[in-house]
């Protein structure tokens, strides 16, 4: 199975706004410009969708409310025989590292601390991109893009490794395991996150130098 | 201005097809079996055209519904630590934010189970009239425009995921034992995936809108 293209002429792409159409984002039927509703599935039609990074930045701020509160609570209230251990999510790693479960603890700082900062610079960096018009290369923004969509769900891994450790874990008095206030701040996070992630148009990371560059600068 | 842009104006718009991502506009070529069509600019896939893909989504989505059904019912983890023991099931750990956290709890129950069976049952509800050859469902078209909103919200592989971390933390522990719906889950990983590379969204809108007059 070989990927091909449409067109025999790669190096002349044309947008469909510049053809005076405007394509459906969620059935990709095309529409002449101006038409309100697609015909076919009824999603609502904009060829560019300007108030769109104003949504982003909307869920982004609220993202990056949620994961501060996220990390100063405690994620896990662990009961044992004879103390009672609240962890947050850096506190837990360390703890694991202290142990010895160095690839584990790797893992969670990785999962729930490196991930997480890296979408909100990712998010704020194709926002700011798109709005100052900036020269980066429109292949590794969309890229950068369409990693970030992938990666947001995967985020919630941390809220149902909770979620299970807490249903699991509850063995009368030897040892309990209870969600701490943390972990709905954090999925919150992760769902505005992902909003954020939806609501931008990556279409636009791809007219944003569409006029003063030549026709071969697409590749 | 330029050649290309000439000739492509002036096709009539059901022969265009536009990257959903990107906006790069080509004259439709339809693939042919086992081929996809891919942006040039973006890589997007704007039809996977495979043989037979209806049948096999079909097939794929019984199994899922099977598989979500049976994984929500039947106990999933059980722990054993000096003499204490506790069996649960995936609706027990999504129910496991207690108290003010019941919205978590809700809206993980909706994640794991409710959407991602939402979803399996609005695929089979579009999917077989159109592979039968009939004309489309009734409110097919919302019912298919639903389902591919819910996508991203459907966390039933990433659960799965999450199973396996949670048991590296609790096997120090205490002793954990697999209960059949654990197994389930590991199956329905395969099949949410083979079941999403299948789908060509194209195809489905297209049959939609040309049912088969037969």
């Amino acid at each position: 199975m070989v990927g091909m293209a449409l067109t025999g002429t790669p190096e002349k792409i044309v947008s469909a706004r510049e053809l005076g159409i405007v394509a459906c984002t969620r059935c990709t039927k095309p529409w002449p410009m101006g038409t309100r509703t697609c015909g076919r599935c009824g999603h609502r039609l904009v060829s560019r969708d300007r108030l769109s990074l104003q949504r982003v930045w909307a869920f982004w701020t609220v993202g990056l409310m949620c994961y501060i509160p996220a990390n100063i609570y405690p994620m896990l209230k662990t009961r044992t025989l004879f103390q009672v251990d609240e962890s947050t999510i850096i506190g837990g790693a360390v703890e694991l590292a202290q142990y010895g479960n160095w690839g584990i603890a790797f893992i969670i700082l990785f999962a729930s601390v490196a991930i997480p900062l890296g979408k909100f610079f990712a998010v704020a960096y194709l926002a700011l991109s798109v709005q100052r018009g900036w020269a980066t290369s429109q292949r590794q923004r969309q890229y950068l893009y369409e990693v970030v969509e992938y990666i947001g769900r995967w985020s919630m891994i941390d809220i149902f490794v909770v979620a299970i450790l807490s249903s699991l874990v509850q063995l009368k008095t030897l040892a309990s395991i209870n969600p701490g206030a943390a972990s709905i701040f954090f999925a919150l996070s992760v769902i505005f996150t992902m909003l954020a992630a939806q609501a931008f148009d990556s279409r636009m990371i791809w007219d944003a130098h569409a006029k003063d560059e030549g026709p071969n600068r697409n590749d | 201005m330029d050649h290309a842009a000439i000739s492509l104006a002036d096709l009539p718009l059901d022969e265009l097809i536009v990257c959903p991502q990107c906006d790069a506009t080509y004259r439709l070529r339809r693939p042919g079996h086992g081929e996809r069509a891919v942006c040039s600019r973006c890589h997007t896939t704007l039809i996977n055209h495979r043989r037979n893909a209806g049948l096999q989504i079909i097939a794929v989505s019984v199994a899922v519904l099977v598989l979500i059904i049976g994984a929500t019912i039947f106990p999933f983890l059980r722990i054993d630590a000096a003499g204490t023991s506790n069996a649960v099931s995936v609706l027990d750990a999504a129910l496991a934010f207690g108290g003010p956290m019941i919205l978590l709890s809700l809206a993980t129950a909706a994640l794991i189970v409710f959407i991602p069976l939402l979803r399996v049952v609005l695929t089979l509800y579009v999917l077989i009239p159109i592979v039968l050859d009939r004309p489309p469902a009734r409110h097919a078209v919302p019912a298919f425009r639903l389902s591919e909103g819910l996508k991203p919200w459907s966390m039933a592989e990433v659960f799965a995921i999450g199973c396996a971390v949670a048991l590296v933390k609790v096997a120090d522990l205490a002793d954990v034992e697999f209960g059949p719906a654990f197994y389930m889950f590991g199956a329905l990983v395969v099949l949410v995936i083979a079941q999403d590379r299948f789908l060509c969204k194209w195809s489905v809108w297209h049959s939609l809108e040309h049912p088969k007059k037969s």
